[in-house]
């Protein structure tokens, strides 16, 4: 006798205690804390920060430890988090002109005012596994060196000044906000820009990969790569001024691009643009590269077709929240749509086998 | 009300969430179905499992509501129970597994065979609410092809399923022409449901969480399904009778029942087969609810 499956909350109740159960692991070995993973695994708690769209480094490393370390599913949490904090306004554009570098480089002059700096990066590195790592041993300490800087101006002012790089134009509107009103397309690329910043570093490297190779072919210096600490200020309309609110860690990459000039434009550089959440500069340089290529129109490029000059395409398919949920819905019970498909392919065998249709 | 949930308002959303996702279903039902695009929040359940059907039902829910949850016509679907027990959680809301009892229900896949009466709303959870996606993939085309009621390309690619296969070739997610003007998804229900949708006295609202669409079927609305002359619209169920209740009038779930590959054949609406075994129903009529 046939008896309909029920159950389905205790079996919820139970799998998520397992759940927790293998999250924690052998009661042997310490538990993780939080401020650990804020320490040691810094990078990670970026991405979480960068595509949950929300800077706090301590709910950032929660969210990975609940997680157990799956970066997506950390991701997710953040958001559902973030969507039900209220919106006080926007801050002033970043001044990273003014950033406290830990790191800068540029692909496009050997020296410049402010010099280059390498910081703390894997570039170089030979990748070797430390197995010393394995062990407790003791790290030492990074050197101070007492250097003054100075300003650090961008190399794209620079290259501006000359009017060798096209001028990015002031469009005088408040930036619009993807995660307040549906997106709608053509989208202007401030609309595209956020959603380049929040969307999946895997799904950006890959796009910026294949217009790089030739699809859309798009191959930039890097006019300038920087890593570091920048205040953000919001204007206060009762003190007619603006204060800093927060100082936050953010990778900036700025792209020059060739470009051979069009009916209207004499020859010139142009630009694309990268801004992520704290030290992912593997993500800036992707974002950079997929915004330039969506730039084809305001620049008189021909559309080659190419995925990375498809703004629908790109925006649409970025966001690994949404795309993981759609993909993965697929586990979800279908039973009525199977079996309603099972009838159809059923009645068109039959049709077929009889010799009709 | 426990730790997790004390700081989020009733139902979850906002108010200010809720507002904007009422002004949505309002336009929605001014001009039924057409795909009025709302800016979906993120929730903490994932895209695709029904986040446009909760902040719909959300922003449609009072206290005073019975709620009804379903998944393939089932009550104790695992996904069903979640969501069910989010509302229990963040709304306190009463709820039910019948559907006469109810006076919200949302619901993935089907329409319950109960039919539904005046005051009722059916909430459903629409993954792929643009029914020419599969034909043109491109919103900025589709958009395009509805203002101008240019749908040549369905009925040329429902002609194609005729030529090649004598029928048309879709089972479920059957496209429907609402009150003469919109070609809309029913969402994944069984074709067998279609004909629910015309003049049902009930609210019915679509939401698409991940898409940022909401859509919706006013009151006593036509929904033609598309079809032509000389192929009228099918509805089409297994030509089976419910090996539990007996009903032959229901739409049936096929079950494997041993090593054999031996199937049985059961109702999907588990509350209308329990109904008909005689299992606890209590009589009980839908009180229209005052809503907020």
């Amino acid at each position: 006798m046939y008896v309909a499956v029920k159950g389905g909350e205790r079996a919820i109740e139970n799998a998520h205690r397992w759940l927790d159960d293998e999250r924690r692991g052998d009661r042997a070995i310490p538990d993780v804390d939080c401020l650990q993973i804020e320490e040691q695994l810094s990078l990670a708690v970026d991405r979480v920060m960068a595509e949950g769209a929300i800077y706090d480094r301590t709910l950032g490393s929660l969210a990975i430890k609940q997680a157990r370390g799956d970066l997506i599913e950390a991701i997710f949490l953040l958001r559902a988090y973030r969507t039900t904090l209220p919106r006080f306004g926007h801050s002033v554009p970043l001044n990273t002109s003014s950033m406290s570098c830990i790191r800068r480089v540029s692909a496009t002059f050997k020296d410049l005012p402010g010099g280059q700096i390498l910081g703390p990066t894997f570039d170089y590195t030979h990748r070797l596994l430390d197995f010393k790592l394995l062990a407790d041993t003791e790290t030492p300490e990074a050197l101070e060196l007492e250097t003054d800087h100075g300003d650090m101006p961008r190399v794209t002012d620079f290259l501006n000044e000359e009017g060798l790089i096209q001028e990015e134009r002031k469009t005088g509107k408040a930036a619009s906000d993807l995660s307040r009103e549906p997106i709608s397309f053509p989208a202007q690329r401030d609309l595209r820009l956020q959603a380049l910043a929040r969307g999946d570093e895997g799904f950006l490297l890959g796009m910026a990969y294949s217009t790089q190779r030739g699809y859309a072919r798009n191959h930039p210096f890097v006019g300038e790569l920087r890593i570091g600490m920048v205040s953000v200020e919001m204007q206060i309309p009762e003190l007619g001024f603006a204060i800093q609110v927060a100082e936050i860690l953010v990778s900036e990459c700025e792209t020059v691009n060739q470009f051979a000039g069009s009916k209207s434009e004499p020859a010139q550089f142009t630009r694309g643009y990268g801004l992520v959440f704290g030290q992912s500069e593997r993500k800036a340089i992707s974002m950079a590269l997929c915004d330039r290529a969506l730039r084809w129109q305001e620049l008189g490029e021909d559309y080659l077709g190419a995925p990375a000059q498809n703004e629908e395409f790109v925006i649409m398919h970025s966001d690994n929240i949404q795309a993981t949920g759609f993909v993965e819905h697929i586990k979800l019970p279908h039973y009525v749509d199977f079996q309603a498909e099972s009838e159809l392919v059923r009645r068109l065998r039959s049709r077929a086998e009889g010799g009709e249709g | 009300m426990s730790d997790s949930t004390q700081h989020y308002n009733f139902a979850y959303l906002d108010e200010q969430t809720k507002r904007m996702i009422r002004r949505a279903i309002l336009k929605g039902l001014a001009v039924p179905g057409y795909q009025v695009p709302f800016a979906s929040r993120e929730m903490p359940m994932p895209y695709g499992w029904g986040t446009g059907g909760v902040q719909v039902s959300a922003a449609c829910m009072v206290p005073d509501d019975v709620v009804k949850i379903i998944d393939q016509g089932a009550d104790d679907t695992t996904n069903a129970v979640s969501i069910r027990k989010f509302f229990e959680r963040t709304a306190q809301v009463a709820t039910t597994e019948h559907t006469r009892e109810a006076t919200l229900i949302q619901t993935r896949h089907r329409i319950p065979e109960h039919p539904l009466v005046e005051g009722q709303i059916l909430v459903y959870q629409v993954p792929i609410p643009e029914p020419l996606r599969f034909l043109e993939p491109s919103e900025v085309e589709t958009r395009k092809m509805h203002a101008l009621s240019e749908y040549g390309l369905m009925h040329v690619k429902l002609y194609e399923d005729i030529s090649q296969n004598g029928e048309i070739a879709t089972a479920y997610a059957y496209p429907a022409l609402v009150n003469h003007r919109h070609v809309f998804d029913p969402s994944p229900i069984p074709k067998f449901d279609n004909p629910k949708l015309n003049h049902s006295p009930a609210i019915q609202l679509f939401g698409a969480g991940r898409e940022q669409r909401i859509y919706a079927i006013p009151p006593y609305t036509t929904v033609k399904s598309l079809d032509f002359d000389d192929y009228p619209f099918v509805p089409g169920r297994a030509n089976q009778v419910c090996e539990l209740c007996g009903a032959d009038n229901s739409y049936l779930d096929e079950v494997i029942v041993d090593d054999e590959g031996g199937r049985m054949f059961v109702c999907s609406d588990t509350d209308f087969c329990a109904s008909r075994q005689g299992l606890q129903f209590s009589q009980f009529s839908v009180a229209p609810v005052e809503r907020a």
